[in-house]
């Protein structure tokens, strides 16, 4: 999907800093040499497998399925992944990658903290230092990850510039990774980013769609009708569509968080909002002003709160081969009850997002075609700041 | 030969960096000619960016000060306009690239040339993402400066051999910021500099004081001063331009001792 220089169509390609340069350049030569590599693919795999709890369920939500009279819905369970949620599939393969390249150190940013925890989890495992950074608006809405992150040894960074969220931990991540190079890769967290880190996690993501189409055609013997997944920079859709591309009778819909709507200035849906832009290394689309100034978006998640998305979903968006939908904050929390109340499954507000499109396409489709949604990840960090949302106040 | 070239064409030069706008445009406009009429080369004019990635705490706060107070592209376009009516040292933008991408390359280029700058930092647009901004900037007569790095080892060449204005040498890995000791073996990256192209070369990053700003212009062709300026800005707001009339006075003068 990606040609040499890292071009998803016009998207993608390597808007850094000269300083930069050799680091990605070098991270390619080895990515290139380790991915073919079958020494580094056993041990990835077994680590994935054994250490990370993969393969990830494909669960048919037959009450949920049931009460949405419409199509069938299977939901793809990388909430019981390790660290409960998609994040440690590409961070064990980065940091293995990283490893074996000779780099003693991670540095990550995080917006809701599951990356960050994931990358704090490797770099316990693997005898690696590890300096997550975090937008301070965020260290308050997920307090507890930040707990999580200290416990495994990882020092944390709350980063006070800008909006204080995910777009500044990746700006501060950044200008880490130009201080400190020789031993240092920065394990990014999305589909985003300089080539070659939209490939990479791509890559290292595209076992979940891998996984759902053998377990659909095991459980089902054909391919899902539509595939679901929330959006931010994009790395469990991207994953859980990857796979699909090619088949085109299947549907890619990817749900960005509206925020307080699309009408407002307080939204992070960036296909719906956004404009093709140059920021954080990548062409893609952005919220912006007319004068190419980020916008400072907001979600009430999070892990989506993020001004753009990565190049690949841009490409998918401009061939028109994946659809990008807007979910508010009020039909996200929705989705999180009504998962929880009808299935006994907590997702994360991110992954809620896509439970709330689903919502509203099942009882559009018939009993006889299917639905998957990727739960990128568990709701237990998200407890807390839902009860505020709804008036209770309670504290972590 | 450039406009550029002749910033180098008395001896070393000193570059000052000064974020538009910061805190207004006014107080820009007095800082430009207050650093030319006490001897400065070149002026680097920076466009504010709402998330300056290769910027260190002291220059992101400028970009945060000069966006708060309204500035636009538009808006810096007219400055230099205004400032062109008297000053006549070459002008360089620096900002993002997607300041330059989201208001158009053609359009913003055709603005640079009309109202007289005459090249263009973009920190964010390596050798390898150039192609799609220098023609452009070929078209329009503007210098697309390219920047080496100290990790930029085997690709200094392949860059001075393409460079054009003049060359941009980071002192030291990191962002933009004072720094007490700048430890990069920088004679040795300007040697294979020199044997590859007769553009001048400027040092930046992590210069604040006449010390270091005549060591850094003994190794190269002039020194570049950003942090040090905002800081005064930041300091003595609409008051600065005499500030840094004198500081740059002080600077100029040891750079060419």
């Amino acid at each position: 999907m990606t040609n040499p220089s890292g071009r998803f169509g016009i998207h993608g390609g390597q808007y850094i800093p000269e300083t930069l340069m050799n680091a990605v350049i070098e991270l390619e030569e080895a990515y290139n040499h380790f991915k073919e590599d079958p020494d580094f693919n056993k041990e990835l795999t077994e680590l994935l497998n054994e250490y990370g709890g993969r393969p990830s369920r494909l669960y048919h939500a037959k009450k949920m399925t049931k009460d949405l009279g419409g199509a069938q819905i299977y939901l793809k369970r990388e909430d019981l992944n390790h660290t409960g949620a998609h994040k440690i599939n590409n961070v064990l393969g980065q940091a293995l990658l990283a490893k074996k390249m000779g780099k003693t150190r991670l540095i990550a940013e995080t917006g809701a903290g599951q990356h960050g925890v994931a990358t704090a989890t490797a770099a316990a495992l693997l005898n690696m230092e590890c300096v997550v950074f975090m937008g301070e608006e965020d260290t308050i809405r997920q307090a507890l990850n930040v707990y999580r992150m200290r416990l495994l040894g990882s020092e944390v960074i709350p980063v006070k510039t800008g909006t204080a969220t995910l777009k500044d931990a990746v700006s501060e991540a950044m200008r880490e990774w130009t201080s400190r190079i020789s031993d240092t890769h920065y394990c990014l967290g999305s589909v985003m980013g300089p080539h070659p880190f939209p490939t990479i996690v791509r890559d290292f993501q595209a076992v979940i769609s891998k996984e759902i189409k053998e377990q659909m055609l095991a459980k089902t013997g054909r391919l899902p009708d539509a595939v679901l997944a929330c959006v931010g920079g994009g790395s469990n859709a991207i994953g859980s569509f990857y796979h699909f591309i090619d088949d085109k009778e299947v549907r890619l819909i990817g749900c960005e968080a509206a925020g307080r709507g699309i009408d407002t200035f307080e939204t992070a849906a960036t296909m719906n909002t956004g404009s093709v832009g140059i920021f954080h290394g990548m062409k893609s689309y952005f919220c912006q002003d007319e004068y190419g100034q980020i916008a400072p978006v907001y979600s009430i998640s999070a892990g989506l709160d993020y001004p753009g998305i990565g190049p690949e979903h841009a490409w998918l968006h401009d061939i028109g081969r994946a659809e990008y939908v807007p979910v508010t904050d009020e039909e996200a929390v929705c989705a999180f009850e009504y998962l929880s109340r009808m299935e006994g499954i907590i997702p994360a507000i991110e992954s809620a997002h896509a439970v709330s499109y689903a919502m509203k396409l099942a009882p559009t489709m018939s009993p006889d075609q299917t639905i998957v949604i990727t739960i990128s990840g568990r709701g237990d960090k998200d407890c807390a700041a839902i009860a505020r949302y709804r008036g209770e106040d309670i504290y972590e | 030969m450039s406009n550029i070239a002749s910033a180098f064409a008395n001896g070393k030069a000193f570059i000052p960096f000064i974020t538009c706008g910061d805190p207004d445009l006014a107080t820009t406009a007095a800082a430009v000619r207050a650093a030319v009429e006490n001897g400065a080369d070149l002026i680097e004019l920076g466009i504010p960016f709402s998330d300056p990635t290769a910027e260190g705490p002291v220059i992101q706060e400028a970009n945060i000060r000069a966006l708060s107070g309204g500035v636009t592209t538009d808006k810096i376009f007219n400055l230099v306009r205004d400032l062109r009516r008297d000053v006549t040292v070459p002008f360089v933008f620096m900002t993002y690239v997607n300041v330059v991408f989201s208001y158009g390359a053609e359009r913003f280029l055709s603005k640079c040339k009309e109202t007289g700058v005459d090249g263009l930092i973009l920190p964010d647009l390596p050798f390898e993402e150039k192609e799609e901004f220098l023609s452009v900037c070929r078209e329009k007569g503007v210098d697309l400066i390219s920047m080496i790095a100290p990790t930029s080892e085997k690709r200094i060449a392949m860059i001075a051999k393409e460079a054009e204005g003049f060359l941009y040498i980071v002192s030291s890995l990191g962002v933009t910021g004072t720094r007490s000791e700048i430890t990069t073996d920088l004679s040795s990256i300007i040697q294979v500099v020199r044997e590859n192209t007769d553009t001048p070369c400027a040092i930046g990053f992590g210069i604040s004081t006449p010390e270091q700003a005549k060591k850094m212009a003994a190794l190269s062709d002039g020194a570049i001063v950003g942090s040090a300026i905002i800081k005064l800005l930041a300091e003595y707001g609409d008051d600065a331009p005499s500030h840094i009339g004198d500081y740059v006075r002080a600077m100029k003068e040891a750079v060419i001792s």
